[in-house]
């Protein structure tokens, strides 16, 4: 599935974001772990998600500020890969299987009693901001399809109608 | 050399070069996207497979990429193999699935690497029917426009802007089939050199904005071969013009200068030819009402005021052509010509004239400089006064990595390896100027100080290398500690460049450049080179050409010449308005011939309306002393019948021959040359800078316009339905027109604009290089005038360090490679580019003063006062004041000046 990277002039609001400074020291931590501070831009970029859920335009300019490296490479890492998150998610991610073997064992039925219970398309988020919904590329859980993830939680052998029961232990 | 078998011929190549490369130089066609003969190879579009063999019996042979194999001898490959066509057909048919069919409306059209590269693969029918991908595209400033929808993902941008040009606010984003090249934000591009973008682009991603407005098609258009008349450099260009304005500035390729690339000054800053405020006509005054004047009124009115004055003097310019300035000396006779360049800088420039003949040290072309593997540059930010240097001086300092990875056997085309290899590894380069500059990203070591301090520098590090060069008394234990590592560093290299020029106002940092570049010489670094940069287009040739300084001038009339010619010159810009103005109201008579209507021409008697590089031809000599020709583009006459605008050697000599004193008999542009030659010896060269109005191929003139070349019988119909004959050019061997031969294989150097069968994108050039990327087929134009010979002895006039002096500011020359240019100042999306300048002191001055960053301060100077906001600068020395000189009026000799009435707000 295609979306646009949605590239936006970075407002006032985003610049507004301050880099906590347990996150600042956790970044300069990994940054000497590497002889050339790019090495860490995808550590820097997982700390800003982990505490902030998603990275923000401002935390790019921040990480750059911080590595001392242009931000065109830090939104570089940031949009290449499909686990750093440069938008607002819920509070729970949904990563379910769309490869082949989830095909075969069915994660079509899988996908469309999601949308139907969250009333959201793969790619977007709940109003509520509970869930947000996308698909992955094989869990490695290919003997135990169809399959997917709810934050670190594996969920395997998966039928339709269990599916309202696993959302529900997501509050 | 290597022996290749291509399609079962064979054929001598360079064996150190890839497959691609090796059937390009041939004149093979292989369609390509991501390698490009400056970009080296990545490999990445697949565009340009071949079958290749294991040896001569092998028939089944496999896909390579030819960019990414080396030519290597003995390889049997094969372009026209049905497997190699039909996976190349496919690969242009996947990058283009989501390009859209939009070539119509596109700016690219007609000169399109993707169209040339699609036809020539023969891929004519899309199959993809799914919904496109779609991106927004971004704000990108005044220069380059950006439409994401048409890219292929080749990634030669990203190589160009990141890797090459060292651009820091670029990138790549995205992954998959869902990649975006952008800034990470809409935002002007921050590099000098981003303009290069709209050429690198194979397809319509990035274009020329300044075209967008008053667009054609490149078939529409009529070129000529020129020179870039916004600095000393001199690159090579191909100026485009249709309906009587020039449209668009292209790179022409030049082996020994600029090869692919220009500045952005240079391609965007051409608006000043297009001004309606420019004479049209030439003018002058009946009480107050302002006359024009036909050639014969014009040239009796100029030889009736000679003829009534006592003694008339000549002002010339470094910004016009070795022919105008000739022809003005010619008319008011050699005593009493003047250069029009300000006292200092032209002490200045016969001073790095003297050290280009006599220092023993070679002068590299621009493309030489980016094999040299140690820089050191004294008192020039060359990314604001030679901008195209700062980026020959960048590859130089990458030829690091390329050393690092040639111990390895990896070949130089190799370049994402090479970049892996070297790691940001860099050849050392060391910097001098007033403030930072915009070399600090690479440069190992930066010396902030006045410009006496930082010569000081300069001539410890020639003492240093070599003991009997002149020492230096009273240097700090640091500052001597950094000359020493210097020095060792410039000796262990093998090939050390010196940089200096006239632009830091002050000469003592020239005779220190030099004095380091004889020291590595005596001690036996032969390969030492040194390039002075100059301020002006022909500032190097008007200085052979010889004459005296503005301020002569300025006496002169002071002690009674009543009569004054300026030629192409805006005093104003120079001294102060003060003397300016006290010279010329002395005068009874000012002629200004010009095609810009300056300060000065406002108090002319008689305008003479002059025609820029756009509608003249001439000779310009660049700092490494080159003599280069630029050709007339069109004749503006032709739109509008009413417009009488001439060369201004031409209105020169129209006067000469009707006043008769002293007549030239030079009716044309080669008689005139032919004159200079025999009455100057050290311009003779000149004659060979470019073929003669005679050269033709196959008897016929070159063409300035390609042969698709539409609309002309039609575009002069609101004059009249009758077309007439085409405008005849005399002085030159293009034809004005679609009219004459534009073979790319003809025995010619001068090439008005890129095209060659099939390939109609700036990568034509192909088709006119001995190799691709090397030197053009027939020579590269222009003609090196200065002989080095070793005469000289050590300079030795070391100046005192600086010392502040309370309330006083001392003026640093901070020239802004947008604004300070007197012609390209002139141009809308340069003033836009350019934006507000500031003042630049210490922020502990400012704290003396009592007033904040940003804040507007004052300062008066030689009778004119200045308002101007205020930045801070922790690298300025407290006691010195940076000025954007050229700009907002700010002469150029205030470099050094003392200014004692800075103050907060309006004076």
């Amino acid at each position: 599935m295609n979306q646009p990277i949605k590239i936006v002039t970075v407002s006032d609001d985003s610049d507004g974001f301050v880099l906590s400074d347990a996150d600042a020291q956790a970044i300069e931590h990994e940054k000497h772990h590497y002889e050339d501070p790019r090495a860490a831009s995808i550590e820097a970029l997982k700390i800003v998600q982990k505490s902030h859920g998603w990275v923000p335009d401002g935390a790019i300019k921040a990480i750059s500020d911080l590595l001392g490296i242009p931000a065109s490479d830090v939104e570089g890492v940031a949009t290449f890969y499909s686990q750093i998150y440069r938008q607002p998610v819920g509070k729970h991610i949904i990563r379910y299987c769309d490869s082949v073997v989830c095909h075969i064992t069915g994660f079509e039925d899988i996908v469309t009693e999601l949308e139907k219970q969250l009333k959201i398309k793969p790619g977007q988020t709940t109003p509520d901001g509970r869930f947000t919904l996308l698909p992955t590329c094989c869990l490695g859980n290919c003997d135990k399809g169809p399959t997917m993830m709810v934050n670190d939680d594996t969920h395997v052998r998966l039928v339709p109608s269990n599916l309202a029961n696993i959302l529900e232990q997501y509050q | 050399m290597a022996t290749i078998h291509v399609d079962g011929k064979e054929y001598e190549v360079d064996g150190a070069d890839n497959l691609l490369q090796a059937c390009l130089s041939l004149g093979l066609d292989v369609p390509y996207f991501c390698w490009h003969p400056a970009l080296g190879s990545v490999g990445a579009c697949r565009q340009c497979a071949v079958k290749q063999y294991k040896d001569a019996d092998d028939t089944r042979g496999r896909l390579v990429m030819s960019c990414m194999a080396p030519a290597s001898d003995g390889s049997y490959i094969s372009i026209e193999d049905e497997e190699a066509k039909a996976f190349r057909e496919n690969v242009v048919e996947w990058l283009m699935s989501n390009h859209p069919h939009d070539c119509p409306v596109c700016e690219e059209g007609g000169n399109c690497h993707l169209q040339d590269m699609t036809v020539m693969t023969g891929h004519n029918s899309r199959r993809y029917r799914f919904a496109k991908r779609t991106h927004e595209n971004q704000e990108l400033g005044p220069f380059v426009s950006h439409e994401m929808n048409r890219c292929i993902a080749c990634y030669r941008c990203t190589r160009y802007y990141k890797d090459y040009a060292d651009g820091t606010d670029f990138g790549v984003y995205g992954a998959n089939n869902n990649v975006y090249f952008g800034r990470p934000e809409s935002g002007t591009l921050e590099s000098e050199f981003a303009g290069n973008l709209v050429e690198v682009c194979p397809t319509g991603v990035f274009t020329d904005k300044t075209h967008t407005e008053r667009y054609n098609r490149k078939w529409d258009m009529q070129f000529a071969p020129s020179i870039c008349q916004q600095c000393s450099v001199g690159c090579n260009i191909s100026p485009g013009e249709r309906y009587g304005e020039v449209r668009r500035i292209e790179n022409r390729y030049n082996g020994d200068v600029n090869h692919y690339f220009l500045c952005d000054r240079g391609r965007f800053g051409y608006g000043y030819t297009n001004l309606e405020t420019r004479p049209k006509q030439p003018f002058t005054y009946q009480g107050e009402e302002q006359v024009s004047l036909n050639t014969e009124q014009a040239v009796q009115t100029a030889s009736d005021i000679i003829k009534s004055s006592t003694r008339v003097i000549g002002i010339g310019s470094p910004r016009a052509s070795l022919e105008s300035n000739f022809a003005l000396r010619k008319l008011v006779g050699a005593d009493n010509f003047f250069t029009g360049i300000e006292a200092g800088e032209q002490q200045r420039l016969e001073k790095m004239l003297q050290i280009l003949k006599t220092s023993g040290v070679y002068t590299p072309t621009l493309r030489e400089i980016e094999k040299y593997d140690a820089v050191v540059i004294l008192g020039e930010d060359i990314t604001q006064t030679a901008a195209r240097v700062a980026l020959s001086v960048r590859q130089a300092v990458k030829g690091k990595a390329r050393e690092m990875a040639a111990v390895q056997s990896v070949a130089e085309w190799q370049i994402a390896a090479i970049q892996n290899i070297g790691q940001h590894a860099k050849y050392p380069i060391f910097t001098t100027h007033t403030d930072r500059t915009r070399l600090d990203d690479v440069t190992a070591w930066h010396y902030s100080a006045p410009a006496a301090d930082q010569a000081r520098l300069g001539f410890a590090i020639a003492h240093a290398i070599d003991p009997s060069a002149p020492a230096v008394k009273d240097l700090n234990d640091e500052l001597q500690k950094k000359a020493d590592f210097i020095a060792s560093a410039l000796k262990q290299s093998r090939k050390p460049l010196i940089i200096s020029g006239s632009q830091a106002g002050e000469m003592a940092l020239i005779d220190a450049a030099a004095n380091i570049a004889k020291a590595l010489k005596s001690q036996g670094v032969d390969e030492v080179g040194m390039t002075l940069v100059a301020r002006e287009v022909n500032s190097m040739g008007l200085t052979m050409l010889g004459g005296k300084s503005l301020d002569e001038a300025l006496s002169a009339i002071s002690e009674g010449a009543d009569t004054a010619i300026v030629l192409e010159n805006d005093l104003y810009q120079r001294v102060s308005a003060q003397r300016v103005d006290q010279a010329l109201d002395q005068l009874k008579h000012l002629i200004v011939v010009d095609h810009q209507y300056s300060d000065t021409s406002k108090k002319a008697e008689l305008v003479l309306s002059a025609g820029s590089f756009a509608e003249a031809d001439g000779t310009v000599v660049n700092l490494e002393g080159r003599a280069q020709r630029f050709f007339q583009v069109y004749d503006p006459s032709y739109y509008k019948p009413d417009t009488l605008v001439l060369a201004a050697w031409r209105w020169l000599h129209l006067v000469s021959s009707v006043n008769n004193a002293q007549a030239s008999d030079a009716a044309s542009l080669d008689q005139l040359i032919a004159e200079i030659a025999s009455d100057m010896p050290q311009l003779a060269g000149i004659v060979e800078a470019a073929p003669n109005a005679d050269f033709r191929i196959h008897g016929q003139k070159m063409a300035r316009s390609p042969h698709r070349y539409s609309g002309r019988t039609a575009m002069r119909a609101n004059i009249s339905v009758h077309e007439p004959r085409q405008p005849q050019d005399q002085d030159s061997p293009f034809a004005f027109s679609m009219e004459g031969n534009n073979n790319p294989k003809a025995d010619r150097n001068e090439v008005a604009f890129a095209w060659a069968p099939g390939w109609n994108s700036p990568q034509a050039w192909n088709k006119f290089q001995d190799e691709v990327g090397g030197h053009l087929r027939n020579g590269d134009p222009g003609v090196r005038l200065i002989e080095v010979s070793n005469q000289g002895e050590y300079f030795s006039e070391i100046p005192a360090s600086f010392v502040a002096t309370e309330g006083q500011w001392q003026v640093a020359a901070n020239y802004r490679l947008f604004g300070s240019d007197e012609l390209s100042q002139r141009s809308a999306v340069i003033q836009e580019r350019a934006g507000q300048q500031a003042v630049t002191i210490h922020p502990a001055d400012a704290k003396l003063l009592g007033v904040n960053e940003h804040a507007t301060v004052s300062f008066a100077w030689g009778g004119q006062q200045w308002q101007l906001p205020l930045s801070f600068s922790e690298h300025i020395c407290s006691g010195t004041i940076g000025l954007p000189l050229g700009t907002n009026g700010l002469p150029a000799s205030l470099a050094g000046q003392m200014i004692d009435n800075l103050q907060e707000g309006h004076a």
